[in-house]
């Protein structure tokens, strides 16, 4: 689905990550660790288009299709998805209208809104004066009347309290099932996901295929992401940070 | 009151070349004045489809559906006027000032005849306009509307209006400012006292929608007493070659309370010199003045100017402005004066392009750079207008649709 073959990005004329290799297959949901400041956010936000971040090197495959070059809304139209870690205050638009018109009108904004309990949101000025986990739902919310084929989730779970964790990997987890009809390999396997988390509680709530360290602006290794969050947790990313010196 | 006439003559005459403080200088003598008879117009829908497009253009609905009354100037003649709501008085001002010898006591009393050539010119030639009154304590159940449009080639209209708005009563007012299609070229002066008096209200939306060579002077002063509550909303979307206004309120009773939003869009070719000031001169005044203006390759000037006379005022202006390509500028001049202590005065100014994080934000979500720059755009302008009455927003907002999206 999703496949990113020796990415270098620049920023303001400065590299920000280089040769980067990282692989979602259709239907799994992989996870992106790595310490604050790794560049986390920064591939995941070039993988969606966003215009300062500048491809040097390499390409983003979706679908087979190289999509580096192309403008963002064709890569949303293409089924790509993200939930921002820090989205921009839009005065003057109604969370109400955006979600209207991001499903094309097919989806109702009341009902989308009752599974994340955002109701009361929906005649606010999207993100202006949102908190921390009404930020998280209100992308959420967005995504699900976007209903994208790959999503991207920048730390889902940072900063929303412990009831509404709940609500929020809950959505997550039927967003990303949509379509399954049984979870056996052979048989269809639902959406797609890239998810970025420190402190892995999004991975109780989603099953999870594979994982990535990112540090220092490129992908250290990959593997079993629950052993992975658990590596971490005990050690930090120090020993990645060796490893990749050593190798 | 012979002496007082003779006075003001004398300085309207004196005036009659004064230029305006701001704002190109239309030279009065190179156009015809506005005829001042014209056909009685019986009902509205009589009017043939082209001009009841411009009328609906402007806020000001045909059929008269949910208006109380209604009222329409061609060139320099009241040419319709009718009213289904007998809780207030609706007329042409010449009409009423025939009618009420008080009246005298209100006419040309805002609005200095010598502000400029073009108060001394509405002056001299004794121009009609509209008259609303509501009587103390009644309230309009629904807006009066009323049509200002230049209907001949090269005229000049010279419009003088009076509101006046009773104690305790409440009056909402639509007036679309327009001209016939196929008039490219005029002047239109107009003139507008409004009194707001002891815990009244008067929600004023004025539309603008005229065409590329004419030039739009409206001078306006509004007079609100202790308790009451003026609202404004100006909007002007469509070409125009020059509009210079300044409408000032003078809060002049203890607790008066004042918002004036203003949304435009100018267009190449357009200067829109658009100012709006507070005086505060009773205690515990308060104003806000808003304007969020777009430029497409026009000019704009936003004059914001608050003045504080009295304790316990407080003011916020807030001018925003974009720049949405490289041929048209926005210049913000914001002006706070605090004469006494005890006062709140801030402004905010912002001038430039659209945010690029924004736009981006929307075309991740599925949205073309168009449609994403539109969707802002329409948000940008309608923080301008919150705060009015929903039916009138919703009005307002299907104008801006109209107008701005459905060039
Ligand atoms: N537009 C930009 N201009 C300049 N520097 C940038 C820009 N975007 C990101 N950076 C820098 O690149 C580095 C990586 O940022 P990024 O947001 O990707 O980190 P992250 O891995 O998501 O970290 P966190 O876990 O804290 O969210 C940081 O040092 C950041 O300051
Ligand atoms: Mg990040």
């Amino acid at each position: 689905m999703l496949k990113i073959e020796d990415l270098t990005v620049e920023v303001n004329g400065k590299i920000l990550l280089h040769d980067v290799n990282l692989e979602v297959k259709k239907g799994y949901t992989n996870v992106l660790f790595g310490p604050n400041g790794a560049g986390k956010s920064a591939l995941m936000r070039t993988i969606m288009g966003f215009s300062e971040y500048r491809v040097v090197k390499g390409r983003i495959l979706f679908n087979g299709e190289d999509i580096t070059s192309l403008p963002m809304d064709e890569r949303a139209r293409r089924g790509l998805g993200i939930m921002m870690q820090r989205p921009p205050d839009m005065s003057g638009i109604k969370l109400r209208d955006l979600i209207k018109v991001v499903s094309k009108g097919k989806k109702d904004p009341e009902a989308l809104a009752e599974n994340l309990n955002m109701n009361r949101f929906l005649d606010r000025d999207v993100n202006v004066g949102f908190s921390g986990g009404e930020i998280k739902r209100s992308e959420l919310l967005q995504l699900a009347a976007q209903n994208p084929n790959l999503y991207l989730l920048d730390e889902p779970e940072s900063g929303v309290d412990l009831v509404s964790i709940e609500q929020v990997g809950m959505t997550i987890k039927e967003l990303l099932e949509e379509g399954v009809e049984c979870p056996g390999e052979s048989c269809i396997r639902g959406k797609s996901a890239l998810i970025i988390t420190h402190t892995g509680q999004i991975l109780d709530y989603v099953t999870t295929d594979r994982g990535y360290i990112l540090c220092n602006g490129t992908i250290m290794c990959s593997g079993n992401p629950l052993k992975m969050l658990e590596e971490i947790k005990s050690k930090g990313y120090e020993e990645c940070l060796e490893c990749k010196l050593m190798k | 009151m012979q002496t007082d006439e003779v006075n003001l003559k004398k300085r309207a005459e004196s005036a009659a070349e004064k230029k305006a403080a701001f704002g190109e200088d239309f030279e009065l003598g190179k156009f015809e004045e506005g005829s001042r008879v014209s056909k009685p117009i019986e009902d509205l829908q009589t009017l043939d489809e082209e001009s009841k497009r411009t009328l609906f253009q402007v806020g000001v609905i045909p059929s008269e559906e949910g208006r109380s009354g209604s009222l329409l100037v061609l060139d320099n003649a009241v040419s319709h006027s009718s009213l289904k709501d007998k809780n207030i008085e609706l007329t042409s001002t010449q009409k009423a000032l025939k009618k009420y010898e008080w009246l005298k006591d209100y006419s040309w009393k805002l609005v200095a005849v010598d502000t400029d050539k073009y108060t001394a010119k509405t002056y001299l030639e004794n121009a009609d306009g509209y008259f609303v009154r509501v009587p103390a304590g009644k309230k309009s159940s629904m807006p009066v509307q009323t049509c200002l449009m230049l209907n001949s080639k090269k005229v000049y209209q010279t419009v003088h209006n009076i509101i006046i708005v009773e104690e305790g009563a409440s009056l909402d007012i639509i007036t679309g400012c327009t001209s016939r299609k196929g008039v490219e070229e005029g002047i239109h002066m107009g003139i507008s006292e409004m009194y707001v008096k002891k815990g009244a209200t008067l929600n004023f939306t004025m539309i603008h929608n005229w065409a590329e060579q004419i030039g739009v002077r409206p001078r306006t002063v509004v007079h609100v007493e202790e308790g009451g509550t003026y609202v404004s909303n100006y909007i002007c979307l469509k070409p125009v070659r020059s509009v210079q206004m300044y409408p000032t309120v003078k809060l002049e009773g203890k607790g008066a309370v004042t918002r004036l939003n203003t949304i435009a869009i100018a267009h190449p070719g357009s200067e829109l010199d658009l100012g709006s000031r507070a005086i505060f001169n009773a205690p515990d005044t308060k104003a806000e003045l808003v304007s969020r203006t777009i430029t497409i390759g026009g000019r704009i000037i936003a004059r914001g100017e608050m003045i504080a006379n009295s304790k316990g005022a407080k003011g916020h202006l807030e001018c925003k402005g974009l720049v949405l390509t490289d041929k048209g500028s926005q210049l913000a001049i914001p002006i706070l004066e605090a004469n006494v202590d005890d006062v709140e005065l801030t402004h905010e100014a912002a001038v430039g392009k659209i945010a690029k994080d924004q736009v981006e934000y929307l075309m991740a979500r599925g949205l073309t750079e168009d449609e994403a720059v539109g969707m802002i755009v329409r948000g940008f302008l309608d923080v301008g207008i919150r705060g009015i009455p929903e039916e009138l927003k919703n009005e307002i907002e299907n104008t801006i649709t109209q107008t701005a999206f459905g060039m």
